[in-house]
């Protein structure tokens, strides 16, 4: 038996009378890697941030590892287990800070030893090298900005890691390049993942099951080969299939 | 061909910068007739610039060269500011690609549409107006009269690209230069709008450049795909063809897309040459 790595049974997030997640219940398993697909506002990436401790969940229970939390305060622990990585390399890392300072910052919260060989490691690891340690981020590409935030998720060695469009933002090129790295940090590390993303080709490629969100519920949870068969049941599903196979003239 | 409507021969936009000249086009070629057109390319390898030259959008800094750049018998090089005016938006018109920021927000959606008429045409407030809902009707817009008196921040990402495509279309331009018309919509949405693109065109018989870094989306739209890398055309072919790309570059960009069904851990990835650049 799988022991769930996540858990997350009835939450409900609201921003002041707008119920943005309505009574979602998402379980994840040790070492799968669980896709959520919808159309933007659907509550996919307040899933994510309620998980992370970004939003206040105002009822349900979230567990990981076992371990339970509350609404929003999250322990050092938790950032240790669980890491995420967000969709625009440009607003996600700090301007003035090197990726040197950037991978630092969370190897001395956490009270590291051995700082100058992980972050050696955490570059080498993302396909950066050296070079890149002592430049700022407007000096890298988006693609290597990416990377960047990848080494700084991994770097704190986590178990789940939350990736929230980690592509969309990048070259069709660049976002097989990414999700090759992502594939094999997963490998090597026995990772799981959460992944949130609007495109059903990404999702259906780097995850075993997948949740179908829409206006705040999870419509459907599937199997990414049940995709492929059409076996499923949500007609919203159908529509996103639809969608991703491109434009047809009727 | 009696019908070409544009001309376009070695193409080339450069900015000068601080470090120095940055070639954005480099030597484009290419004709179009009343056929719909895509240029694919990613960041960067100039297929927007291209589009924004032919439309006059490219910013005063910057030095546009060409050997032909011929609209419907017309040097587009050669003519004064003002004759540009009056073919931008009544004979060539752009469709951008968010209209969060690409329509006004301070005016609402009727007067944004009647000015672009009333630029060209002189016609009564009244019949504008009148042609106006008719337009909005057009791009499936259901309750016309409302939507004429809402500000573009009322109004969700999909309508608000239907209404620029209105405003676009209103004049009857023979060119329409869609530059990613549907990156920033939904999944679900983007169909939708690129079906009443599609419609449009058709009826009108417009001859449509679309830019977009989706080379699958291109090819099941467009008739004739140019795939561009550093400011080079790399490959030109008919979107039916796409399969038979002999180009390295355009191969490994249809191959570096995941697909649903198909089983292939770890992603081609694209080993760009240098000599593609060249």
């Amino acid at each position: 038996m799988t022991k769930n790595v996540l858990s997350v049974k009835d939450m409900v997030v609201m921003f002041d009378e707008f119920v943005a997640l309505d009574h979602v219940s998402v379980d994840v398993a040790t070492g799968e890697s669980f896709g959520i697909v919808g159309e933007s506002g659907s509550g996919k990436s307040t899933l994510l941030r309620a998980v992370a401790g970004l939003n206040t969940f105002s009822a349900g229970a979230l567990s990981i590892n076992g371990q339970s939390y509350s609404g929003r305060s999250r322990s050092k622990d938790f950032y240790r287990t669980v890491q995420m990585v967000f969709q625009d390399p440009y607003g996600s890392l700090h301007p003035r800070q090197t990726v040197d300072r950037l991978l630092l910052e969370p190897l001395a919260i956490h009270g590291f030893d051995n700082v100058d060989q992980r972050i050696m490691r955490a570059l080498d690891e993302v396909g950066l090298g050296s070079g890149f340690r002592f430049r700022y981020s407007h000096q890298l590409s988006g693609g290597q900005r990416q990377r960047v935030a990848i080494a700084r998720a991994l770097i704190l060695e986590p178990k789940v890691l939350l990736l929230d469009e980690p592509t969309s933002a990048l070259d069709a090129s660049i976002q097989a390049e990414i999700l090759n790295l992502l594939e094999q940090a997963r490998k090597d590390r026995g990772l799981t993942f959460v992944m949130v993303s609007h495109d059903l080709g990404v999702i259906s490629h780097m995850c075993e099951r997948l949740a179908v969100m829409k206006g705040g519920k999870v419509i459907e949870t599937v199997k990414a080969d049940a995709l492929e068969r059409r076996d499923f049941s949500a007609d919203y599903t159908r529509q996103l299939l639809t969608a991703s196979e491109g434009f047809r003239r009727v | 061909m009696s019908d070409r409507l544009l001309t376009v021969e070695d193409l080339r936009v450069s900015f000068p910068t601080r470090t120095g000249e940055v070639q954005a086009v480099r030597g484009v070629s290419f004709t179009l007739g009343r056929e719909r057109l895509g240029i694919v390319g990613e960041s960067g390898s100039g297929k927007s610039q291209t589009g924004r030259a032919i439309m006059g959008l490219t910013p005063k800094h910057a030095k546009i060269t060409a050997k032909t750049l011929n609209f419907a018998g017309r040097d587009l090089l050669a003519i004064s500011d003002r004759e540009r005016r009056e073919i931008r938006g009544k004979r060539i018109a752009m469709v951008l690609q968010d209209p969060k920021y690409s329509l006004n927000p301070v005016s609402t959606i009727g007067r944004q549409i009647i000015e672009t008429l009333k630029t060209h045409e002189r016609i009564s407030t009244a019949e504008a107006k009148a042609r106006t809902l008719a337009m909005l009707e057009a791009v499936q817009i259901r309750d016309p009269e409302r939507v004429f008196s809402l500000y573009p921040h009322e109004v969700s990402g999909g309508m608000g690209q239907r209404v620029m495509i209105a405003m676009m279309l209103i004049c009857g331009p023979e060119l329409l230069i869609a530059d990613e018309p549907t990156s920033a919509l939904d999944v679900t949405v983007q169909l939708e709008v690129l079906g009443i693109l599609d419609k449009l065109v058709a009826e009108r018989g417009m001859g449509l450049i679309f830019v977009s870094h989706d080379l699958r989306l291109v090819s099941s739209f467009c008739d004739r795909v140019l795939v561009m890398y550093a400011g080079r055309v790399v490959e030109e072919l008919p979107s039916a063809d796409l399969s038979k790309a002999q180009h390295p570059y355009t191969q490994g960009l249809l191959n570096c897309l995941p697909t649903i069904g198909s089983d292939r851990h770890p992603l081609p990835v694209l080993d760009r040459k240098k000599e593609w650049a060249l």
